[in-house]
């Protein structure tokens, strides 16, 4: 395995009394895709939240258990969950791009946590859109609202939001369930690109999705994580008989 | 299978009353024409005695010698609403996103529906609470700290109770369209390490906007039309507007001097004038406020 980044130990999660997560434990290697696959309402978004304690805005959520960082657990008591989300990008399931240009959508990042001069937020613009392979398209239209923007567009947009901030880690739930085919491949040839420099963890329905593009993938059912391993080992050796049900499409 | 005939009756039923639904609302749309009309009609002895401009712009108001200049009460009506506006803007507005962003459910629960009960009260009763609390208030407080004598009949004080008649409207509105905003606005905020409050100033003031500025606009015509509370509190005296005097709006006058309506042909006609004028602001307002919020709509794709 290469360096783990992500470490979960014993994660437990409840939506008031409803246990959503059952003691997670698991490891993310850095500059790896990892996939989070399992059948609806299995707890895989919940989990990728938990990533960058997008369920502290939940009101009846509680949550046991650590989330490492590295040597930090970022459910410590103390910790800033506004600290935490700097340093994770997220890309969510609908593409929603704030109401303002092309440009301040991207800019909104790096101008939340104090970039203000303009050269550097100019540079850091058609940095992200070009790592989120956009810049072609849009470059001409910076300063137009980002809701003319086609949706493959606005999602790729919604990425490059995420890498403006320069994150180390990159979560996306579902990023291309709304999209179409072509939209979609664009997509997941970007996230060969994005593992280079960061590492991404990716919720998704679609089982050849999650072969396609990760290097590792985590099996969910009913709030546990029934296994874990490389890709590879996932779809054609699995270890455990749920997950060759699930991806055998037997049930899912 | 129905029989025929009962099919057939079923038939005219349907037709006999969606025919009748559709002539009640065409005649509902046709009440308001004839309103216009009629205010129009009325008001017509006075524009033909006197100039419109005169009429709008002379600040002399007395009818029995006929003289009927509305700028005292005019300007009176502008000034309290803008009082109550300067008030009650910043305050629903934030009241609103409080409610939407931070109250957790219970409390937002219990708020929405009280605030929607205080819409419900009849305006006489913010009247009587105004004589009760504002007027002693400015005259003992107010009034004394900044150094003016004043009873607390006067424009102050009906800017006050006027302001706490637009919360309701005001902040109802403004949380609905913060409502209306889809989560994901917010999570894409807060997953790049903004805190709510910069979430709410840079994205959600900007995406409910429209809605905001529209719940303002109809805030001010509420504001703008308001007479019980207004009546009770603000003198009665038809002078140029000054804070702690008494003065004169334009609903205001027309509920006190009513009684006399009849007496004097020509002041008959000057009270129609001054509804009609109220007809027309009210309803600019509020068409104002749809086409604005249209038209930002439109401009940001929302």
């Amino acid at each position: 395995m290469k360096d783990i980044l992500i470490r979960t130990e014993n994660l437990n999660l409840w939506y008031g009394d409803k246990q959503a997560l059952i003691d997670i434990t698991m490891e993310v290697p850095g500059n790896m895709i990892t996939a989070l696959i399992g059948p609806s309402g299995c707890g895989k978004s919940t989990l990728l939240r938990c990533f960058n304690r997008m369920n502290d805005i939940i009101d009846d959520c509680r949550i046991e258990g650590s989330v490492f960082f590295g040597e930090r657990n970022i459910y410590e008591q103390g910790i800033d969950p506004v600290e935490i989300r700097k340093n994770v990008g997220m890309v969510f399931q609908k593409p929603n791009p704030f109401p303002k240009s092309v440009y301040d959508n991207v800019a909104y990042g790096p101008r939340v946590q104090g970039i203000e001069a303009k050269k550097n937020l100019d540079r850091i613009v058609e940095q992200s859109l070009h790592d989120a392979a956009l810049w072609d398209e849009v470059s001409d239209r910076l300063q137009e609202s980002a809701m003319g923007l086609s949706g493959g567009q606005q999602q790729r947009l919604c990425i490059a939001r995420a890498l403006a901030i320069q994150p180390e880690v990159i979560l996306m739930d579902e990023p291309c369930s709304s999209l179409d085919p072509i939209a979609t491949a664009k997509i997941e040839d970007l996230m060969g690109e994005l593992k280079k420099n960061y590492t991404v963890i990716i919720v998704t329905h679609n089982m050849q999705q999650a072969a396609r593009v990760s290097d590792y993938t985590g099996f969910m059912y009913l709030g546990k994580l029934i296994e874990f391993g490389e890709t590879k080992q996932i779809f054609e050796s699995p270890q455990e008989q749920l997950t060759e049900n699930y991806i055998t499409g037997r049930f899912g | 299978m129905m029989p025929r005939d009962a099919a057939g009756l079923r038939m005219r039923k349907e037709a006999v009353s969606s025919r009748g639904m559709q002539a009640l609302a065409l005649g509902i749309s046709v009440l308001f024409l004839v309103m216009l009309l009629l205010l129009l009609a009325k008001s017509r002895p006075l524009l033909s005695g006197y100039s419109l401009t005169e009429v709008l712009l002379s600040s002399h108001w007395d009818p029995a010698r006929g003289q009927f200049g509305f700028a005292p009460v005019i300007l009176g009506t502008f000034y309290v609403t803008f009082i109550a506006m300067l008030i009650a803007v910043p305050v629903s507005l934030l009241c609103a996103v409080y409610l939407s962003e931070y109250a957790p459910g219970r409390v937002r629960r219990m708020f929405s529906s009280f605030i929607g009960v205080l819409a419900g009260i009849p305006s006489v009763v913010f009247g009587i609470c105004a004589l009760l609390v504002f007027v002693p208030l400015v005259a003992d407080y107010i009034g004394p700290w900044v150094g003016v004598e004043t009873t607390g009949l006067c424009i102050l004080t009906a800017g006050l109770i006027l302001a706490v008649m637009v919360f309701p409207i005001a902040i109802s509105l403004s949380y609905e369209s913060l409502q209306a905003l889809p989560i994901e606005l917010r999570e894409a905020s807060l997953s790049m390490g903004a805190t709510r409050w910069e979430t709410t100033r840079k994205v959600l003031f900007k995406a409910a906007g429209p809605g905001m500025l529209s719940a303002i606009l109809l805030g001010f015509g509420r504001a703008f039309g308001e007479t019980m509370a207004v009546a009770m509190v603000v003198g009665g005296k038809n002078q140029m507007p000054s804070l702690f005097a008494a003065g004169q709006t334009l609903p205001s006058l027309i509920v006190s001097s009513v009684g006399e309506m009849m007496s004097l042909p020509l002041e008959q006609s000057a009270l129609v004038f001054v509804a009609l004028f109220l007809f027309v602001v009210v309803t600019v307002f509020n068409l104002l406020a749809r086409w604005v919020e249209k038209r930002l709509q439109a401009r940001w794709k929302i």
